[in-house]
């Protein structure tokens, strides 16, 4: 055995920092590319540098103001988020209860809906005429609405705790549970109680799980487009909305990039200030086991209850509130109408899309997805898992930087730059999942890492004398630690997809319809009738995406414990 | 195993998109168009039929997007025929150099108007006016008259009723923008020195609403339609109360929406096809040119894209003919002066309007 040792290791070294090379190549040519094309295009674009849009930028008090709310927006909604989900994580990690992991499945549900329609369910809720304020108006008999959020901060950060909430969520649970209960334990003996509890035990032990989702949320709010769109109405704007007014109202590239590159430093600053805190952190993971039991006594029932009760309000009524109007008529009708509308091409429009299909390429675009960003985001992570190297504190804001990049920049990239063979993918329908690929590589980056990062290396060291294979140790050791936190980030890969994030949408694309672009394309003619099809087809977007949650635990193999 | 059968999967879902990238060698004409383009299948197939081309629709976003990038790809361009640009975004594509003259014989027919490129580098398709929509019911039960022009936007009674769109984000907003200039002008030496930025104030004063797009403000706002909003007045298209009869759940009575068609309230927007400098394909393009000049297509697309034909042998569907207004004086602009201020006035509406 110690003869062979020296001839594998070279050998195994070799194959993983090629395999290292596959997603940095991915990222070079389907992100630094595309993006360096198109900056030194708005930049100069007759071969001389024109930085007009820097001296605008430094100049105008409106594109501070600009930055200081994209900022302070993005900051309140992850302060948000944290707060009212860690206590969730507590409640889901600790305490089995029915339809816990049902609820934790279909709580992702939020994330694919399109803005507009989450908009439709708002405003049939807490808008003027919503069910809140007829219900107040009727109770104390009020002449006006009392409850005005349209267009307003609060309506956005509620907005976005509906978006992130699940996310961070799922993260940090899926990471508690393969904590060791053992040093609260010790801490419970020792009389810790309460909040010396949450702030001396709970809270570091969590700390690498809750940076990484505070990250993910920061970033994501901080590139806020369709939210602050539509729900904060054009008085409020970011960064990312600034960027596409100038490239596409305005056509006023040199700023668009000036801006955008704006939103990539602000990203990497705030990743430094990531990598810094993460990296103090030593974290202890040991194999999955079962921490959760029934809940004893009263007050741990109210502690489910307001957990579980916010969830419904926040998450589950606003999608009940869509499915509902999907199968309403008039004040109170009910029908399926809508849905049989969806299948019939009453105008044999070339613009129909038939829902069969629209499922069908969505879930192909979301599987191609979820299997690239599952494999490049593993390696990259198990790349950046090796604290020792330095180069990981380097490279690991690089494959952040899709999410920091707005959509709007990276689609015009790619217009530029994928245009000779080999690379001519402009008007191929595999741009679609290459460009949802990107933004879903962060996601399953963060949920593993602090996972792989904790796994005491004397394990696998232990595991590597008794004569396993640099394969089996990973399989062995580390998968097993890794999984929830693998599970969590492919279902977010898959969601990203699923909801067309990113770049896809300002893309040129071939015949290849999916569920969201079907909801738009209903959305955009007028017509009763094409608004209730909308909600419909939402509807059947959220009930395939749940169908595909619960395929996706599945995964998870017998033997890994509830969750 | 779990390794191999997720490797397969892999393999198999990027062999299910191959097909999609395979090509025939019949002559495949591609069009690059906006996401509301529409036709008949079988207008489309016969057209493909009669010629042996194959068409290729591909889409990129809003009028705005599909001209930003067919600008961004001139030399190199995406497709061979560019369907979409309208007389708000026209100098841009043409500024551009993006489409080579031709001169359809269909255009005969079609009025001096709609012609407004003299070298007929594009060619008109087709037009809509972005013009006021009402809920009916709301203006009876409220025994409200509907407003005659502009001006009265600004009374009183019409407080907290309109919902209009963002000029910087959606077409019709800038549309009607547009008007306000037209009808209030921008300069403040003149007359009485009332410009269409005093006229926004005043709209800011009676609690105009701004949407950033316009299914927002027409399914999220307007009161008339699907949606669960609150507001009676809307800017939309002359063409959307047709449509509202076109998709109500069964044959109403009376349209359920109006729209205002008095003179200098409407802005009418011209759409325009061109082919792509740098198409291999000429002699297919001008034939599809021809194509969506004649009576077949022109007929087939006011149910398609909800849009007035501008060939006038075209004979509009009942449900047009019945509750379409179409206005007798739609304002126009010239597109050099659109171009030449186009940033301007959005950049002073934001400033009167937004902050």
């Amino acid at each position: 055995m110690d003869r062979n040792r020296p001839a594998v290791r070279p050998g195994a070294g070799a194959l993983r920092h090629g395999l290292l090379l596959v997603p940095l190549l991915f990222l070079a040519v389907f992100f630094f590319y595309p993006l360096l094309s198109i900056l030194s295009v708005s930049l100069a674009p007759d071969g001389q540098l024109d930085l007009s849009g820097f001296a605008a930028l430094i100049t105008s008090a409106y594109y501070r103001d600009t930055f200081i709310f994209t900022l302070w927006q993005a900051v309140l909604s992850t302060l948000l988020t944290l707060g009212l989900a860690l206590p969730g994580a507590y409640v889901f990690t600790r305490y089995s209860f029915t339809g816990r992991s049902t609820l934790l499945s279909l709580a992702i549900l939020p994330f694919v809906l399109p803005t507009v329609v989450v908009a439709a369910a708002f405003t049939a809720l807490i808008g003027p005429q919503g069910v809140l304020n007829t219900l107040v108006m009727g109770l104390l008999g009020l002449e006006t609405p009392p409850i005005q959020l349209q267009h307003t901060l609060t309506i956005i950060l509620i907005a976005h705790v509906f978006y992130n909430y699940p996310l961070a969520l799922r993260m940090i649970s899926g990471y508690w549970a393969n904590r060791s209960p053992r040093i609260e334990e010790a801490a419970r003996v020792l009389g810790c109680r309460g909040w010396r509890l949450w702030w001396e035990i709970r809270l570091p032990i969590l700390r690498p799980i809750i940076l990484a989702a505070a990250a993910l949320v920061f970033i994501f709010t901080f590139t806020s487009f369709g939210v602050i769109l539509i729900l904060g109405g054009p008085r409020f704007a970011t960064l990312e909305v600034e960027i596409f007014r100038q490239a596409i109202s305005l056509f006023n590239l040199p700023m668009a990039a000036a801006l955008s590159l704006v939103q990539i430093g602000a990203m990497l600053a705030m990743m430094a200030v990531y990598t810094r805190l993460q990296s103090q952190i030593a974290g202890e993971l040991q194999a999955a086991q079962q921490i959760a039991r029934p809940p004893h006594g009263f007050r741990e029932k109210v502690l489910i209850a307001a957990n579980v009760g916010l969830m419904i309000l926040l998450l589950f009524l606003p999608l009940l509130a869509l499915v509902e109007r999907s199968l309403t008529v008039g004040v109170d009708g009910f029908t399926t109408r809508y849905y049989q509308l969806l299948t019939v091409n009453t105008r044999q429009s070339i613009l129909f899309v038939p829902p069969i299909e629209a499922v069908g390429n969505s879930l192909l675009f979301a599987v191609v997805t979820m299997l690239l960003a599952v494999l490049l985001g593993l390696i990259t992570a198990t790349l950046l898992a090796q604290r020792e190297s330095r180069l990981a504190n380097w490279l690991d804001p690089l494959f952040m930087l899709p999410l920091a990049t707005s959509a709007v920049t990276l689609g015009f990239g790619y217009i530029i730059a994928l245009d000779e063979p080999p690379l001519n993918l402009r008007t191929s329908p595999l741009l679609i999942p290459i460009a949802h690929t990107l933004v879903a590589m962060p996601f399953v980056v963060r949920s593993v890492l602090p996972a792989l990062r904790g796994i005491p290396p004397d394990l696998r060291e232990a595991a590597r004398t008794l004569g396993a294979s640099p394969w089996q140790v990973w399989r062995q050791i580390d998968l097993p630690l890794i999984r929830r936190g693998l599970i969590v980030g492919a279902t977010f890969a898959f969601t990203v997809s699923m909801g067309e994030f990113g770049a896809s949408v300002f893309v040129v694309r071939p015949e290849t319809p999916t569920m969201p672009v079907a909801i738009y394309r209903l959305l955009g003619q007028p017509g009763a009738a094409n608004y209730g099809q909308a909600l419909a087809m939402s509807t059947i977007l959220m009930v395939v995406c749940a169908v595909s949650f619960m395929l996706i635990e599945r995964l998870r193999g017998a033997g890994m414990g509830e969750f | 195993m779990k390794t191999r059968a997720v490797l397969l999967l892999l393999i198999v879902s990027l062999l299910a998109l191959a097909p999609a990238l395979a090509q025939d060698d019949s002559v495949t004409l591609t069009v690059i168009t906006h996401d509301s383009f529409a036709a008949s299948e079988d207008v489309l197939a016969a057209f493909e039929e009669d010629t042996g081309i194959t068409v290729r629709i591909l889409r990129s976003g809003d009028a705005g997007t599909m001209v930003n990038q067919a600008v961004l790809s001139r030399e190199n361009p995406l497709g061979d025929v560019l369907y979409g640009v309208d007389n708000t975004f026209l100098t841009r594509a043409l500024d551009a150099d993006l489409f080579i003259p031709y001169e359809s014989p269909l255009l005969e027919n079609v009025p001096e108007e709609f012609i407004l490129d003299p070298e007929h580098r594009v060619t008109p398709v087709d037009y809509g006016d972005v013009c006021l929509n009402y809920d009916a019911a709301y203006f009876e039960e409220n025994d409200l008259p509907l407003p005659e022009s502009l001006a009265d936007l600004t009374d009183p009674i019409y407080d907290g009723l309109l919902v209009v769109e963002n000029p910087a984000t959606s077409s019709p907003g800038l549309a009607f923008l547009l008007v306000t200039v037209d009808q209030f002008g921008a300069d403040e030496d003149e007359e009485d020195g009332y410009t269409y930025l005093d006229f926004w104030a005043d709209l800011v004063e009676n609690d105009v609403l701004v949407a950033d797009d316009w299914s927002d403000a027409y399914f999220g706002q307007f009161s008339g339609s699907g949606g669960d909003g609150t507001r009676p007045l809307v800017v939309s298209y002359a063409s959307s109360p047709p449509a509202e009869v076109y998709f109500a759940e069964e044959e109403p009575e009376a349209a359920p929406t109006g729209s205002i068609t008095a003179p200098g309230t409407c802005f009418r927007q011209i759409e325009f096809v061109g082919i792509l400098n740098g198409t291999e394909h000429l002699e297919a393009a001008q034939q599809f040119v021809d194509f969506m000049l004649s009576v077949e297509f022109q007929e087939d697309m006011p149910l398609q894209m909800f849009v007035f034909p501008v060939n006038p042998e075209a004979e509009l569907p009942e449900v047009f003919a019945t509750y379409a207004a179409i206005p007798e004086e739609p304002v126009t602009m010239d597109i050099a002066e659109i171009d030449a201020h186009r940033e301007e006035w959005i950049q002073a509406w934001t400033e009167t309007v937004l902050r």
